[in-house]
């Protein structure tokens, strides 16, 4: 079969489809209220900052170590620029390996068209469990609502996905989807759920899942993961991990199915070192996670290993960005989470206030793309555009520069609704021609000058009436307008 | 070596919020032996609506700026963030017009935040200031992580008589002004202040210098509003300061 003609497919289709995509369940116009309500809760503030203070100190300590850090993030972005820039030949590839290696492939444009191939090949294997390692494209495609649906039990195995599945909530965070959670309320969801002997031993609490989990790998007919990797010359989906559980999911049950996002490819089996040398050290500060798994194809004769192998192929919203020369550089993304960790605002306002599964701020940049600008269109606002994050990518994404291109495009195609009785463009339409003309602006600063009079004492203005300026004063003075502009005082120098 | 011809790229902010930054500059380059001008048709480099996403305003603002300094050796600006506007985002804005980005690129190679100008071109690093107060220094981003400046403003501080030099926990850390953010956030922006004021209020500084008026706006702000003792300063006046002369 000729593969070569599927990422043609892809973009001729969402083209078309992506705007009109409405099978997400996005909040994410609504981060002012969800950042304030995590800032007014103590407890949920101090977990967020304390554990991605935590992430970002392991990630200083363990790059450190490595002579040419700098050296390995160029060649990674290199390397993801390269695929990128081919995706087409490497998915034909890959999908060509896996193929050859008695794996299936499937295509999927859409988010309801993953779940519809994973629900199909479960009922296929007349399974009625799923163990499921921790897949984002899983979550982006909400696939235990689909499983559940059909009536099929899909049982989160990570830890962390393990506790949010309990609480019934998205992720905190790409990798730690537990983050906001204390080992207090951990300890209540598996008093509820798990055991009633209530404990708030870490231990205690991580052998509790273990016995629960490992029940469910025994029995479960399928296993679902995600891809780390997708290794377009051997066709091997490369997972990470370090509770082990992605290599039961992916090795006990018969069949394993893996979700692969399009961007996932690597070209050769040479280049994957230095994304694992990156991905540990950029996520978790660690040099290798404790497990690596490079799977290539089902169980061979002689081996160990699921009967079949079936790999989905995610666009979801790929394409769009891939057709937008700009957008494109997002795609270089391997999910490490170091932005996150950094980052002042998601420090601040923790991971469920971007309001869909992706957050940080790779989230504000994923998700406008994947569900459409006008969904998300708050979300490249909500940065101050430290460029923190581009200093920790381990692909050297430019993402104050994507978020500012994405605040043009939200401008332009998904404009908020006015706050104030002048609409946003118009203000600054007349800043500009104010601007752009001197003799205007020396007008406008007397006219101003006259004009704050009324509001400023010594100095400062306490309250400004008119928004935006009212939601500076809201907690901040405002100073005053000094008496001579520097254009006045010049001519005195 | 003819005296260099610098033009002084006052920005709207300290034009209408403190003048004193743009003398306290022209008396610190005059007393470096350069020709300071200052063309009073600029206005504004275009930066509030760039980063608001209205690039087509931004373009009609910048634009102006491409041909304002022909005649200048270089323009110098006392902020990091429009350095960095004219510098990196720029060339960006007119990208699809080449006799505009031409323009832009032959600006870029001219165009220099203050400190930069004076250890990088000048190399300059004691320019005869005296200041005996305890300081702490404020990295504003677009200067650290767009320009990568972020010896410069250090250099010259250490070498202002009596100053005593401090550094904050976690320096790097953004005070959370972001330009429109400021007003798009207040909710993020104003907790993200207060911890920089902490931060740099735990070093025992008496003051906070900055090279960017945003931050300083907003982080004076904040303190003034809480009537905490912590001042804060503009680094080109700190350095035009000769206390006891």
């Amino acid at each position: 079969m000729d593969f070569s003609l599927y990422p043609l497919y892809f973009t001729l289709r969402n083209w078309h489809l992506t705007p009109l995509m409405a099978d997400f369940d996005v909040h994410s116009n609504e981060i002012h209220q969800l950042g304030s309500e995590t800032i007014a809760n103590p407890r949920l503030a101090e977990a967020y900052r304390s554990s991605a203070l935590r992430l970002f100190t392991h990630r200083l300590n363990a790059i450190g170590e490595v002579p040419g850090f700098e050296r390995l993030r160029d060649l990674g972005r290199e390397v993801k620029r390269h695929t990128i820039e081919n995706l087409d030949y490497y998915l034909a590839q890959f999908a060509d390996s896996v193929e050859r290696n008695g794996g299936k492939v499937h295509w999927a444009s859409t988010g309801s068209e993953v779940c519809r191939i994973v629900v199909d090949i479960v009922q296929e294997s007349a399974a009625r469990e799923v163990v499921k390692a921790k897949t984002m494209v899983g979550e982006e495609v909400e696939l235990n609502r689909a499983l559940e649906a059909a009536k099929i039990r899909a049982v989160e195995t990570d830890l962390g996905e393990f506790i949010i599945q309990l609480a019934g909530e998205r992720p905190a965070h790409i990798v730690a989807p537990a983050i906001h959670k204390t080992r207090e309320q951990v300890s209540d969801l598996f008093a509820e759920h798990v055991d009633p002997q209530r404990t708030l031993v870490p231990e205690e609490l991580t052998a509790l899942a273990r016995q629960a989990l490992r029940k469910m790998f025994q029995t479960a007919g399928v296993g679902v993961s995600g891809a780390n990797f997708a290794v377009a010359e051997t066709g091997t989906v490369v997972t990470v991990e370090n509770e082990g559980n992605i290599r039961l999911c992916t090795t006990v049950p018969r069949v394993h199915i893996a979700l692969v996002g399009i961007e996932k490819l690597i070209p050769r089996l040479s280049d994957l070192g230095i994304f694992l040398r990156l991905l540990g050290r950029s996520g978790t500060g660690q040099k290798l996670t404790t497990y690596t798994s490079l799977l290539t194809g089902p169980r061979r004769e002689r081996e160990d290993g699921p009967q079949e192998m079936h790999v989905v192929m995610v666009d979801n919203g790929r394409t769009h960005s891939l057709t937008d020369p700009k957008m494109r550089e997002m795609l270089y993304c391997i999910r490490c989470g170091a932005c996150l960790n950094t980052c002042p605002v998601y420090r601040k306002i923790g991971g469920h206030a971007y309001g869909w599964v992706y957050s940080g701020p790779i989230g504000a940049l994923v998700t406008p793309e994947f569900v459409g600008i006008g969904q998300a269109r708050e979300l490249p606002f909500a940065s101050s555009l430290c460029g923190a994050c581009r200093e920790v990518c381990p692909v050297k994404i430019n993402i104050p520069d994507l978020l500012l291109h994405l605040r043009s495009n939200a401008q332009e195609q998904a404009p908020k609704p006015s706050e104030s009785l002048l609409p946003e463009r118009l203000t600054f339409r007349m800043w500009a021609w104010v601007m752009s003309r001197p003799w205007a602006y020396a007008l406008g600063s007397r006219f101003a000058r006259w004009g704050q009079v009324v509001l400023a004492r010594q100095g400062w203005i306490r309250k400004i009436p008119a928004y935006p300026a009212s939601q500076w004063t809201r907690e901040r003075d405002f100073p005053a307008l000094a008496p001579q502009t520097f254009h006045e005082r010049w001519k005195k120098l | 070596m003819a005296k260099p011809r610098v033009a002084l790229f006052i920005t709207c902010l300290a034009d209408q919020f403190f003048p004193q930054v743009g003398e306290c500059v022209v008396k610190i380059l005059r007393r470096l032996d350069v020709e300071v001008t200052f063309n009073p048709a600029q206005t504004c480099c275009g930066q509030p609506a760039f980063n608001t996403g209205y690039r087509d305003e931004a373009r009609t603002v910048a634009r102006r700026v491409l041909d304002l300094y022909d005649n200048a050796d270089y323009v110098v600006a006392p902020s990091g963030s429009c350095s960095s506007m004219v510098r990196v985002f720029y060339p960006e804005l007119f990208e699809h017009e080449p006799e505009l980005l031409h323009k832009a690129q032959d600006l870029q190679k001219r165009f220099f935040e203050f400190s930069e100008f004076l250890v990088k071109v000048l190399k300059v690093e004691d320019v005869g200031a005296r200041f005996s107060h305890r300081v702490t220094y404020h990295d504003s981003c677009h200067l650290l992580r767009e320009l990568g400046v972020a010896e410069a403003p250090r250099q010259l501080l250490r070498k202002v008589q009596g100053l005593d030099l401090v550094e904050m926990g976690d320096y790097k850390l953004c005070c959370g002004f972001g330009g429109t953010f400021s007003v798009k956030f207040p909710e993020v922006s104003v907790p993200m202040g207060q911890d920089k004021i902490r931060t740099a209020t735990d070093t025992g500084a008496e003051y906070l210098v900055a090279a960017d008026g945003g931050c300083l706006m907003h982080l004076a702000g904040l303190i003034h509003r809480q009537g905490l003792p912590l001042k804060t300063m503009h680094l080109a006046e700190l350095l035009a300061t000769q206390e006891g002369r």
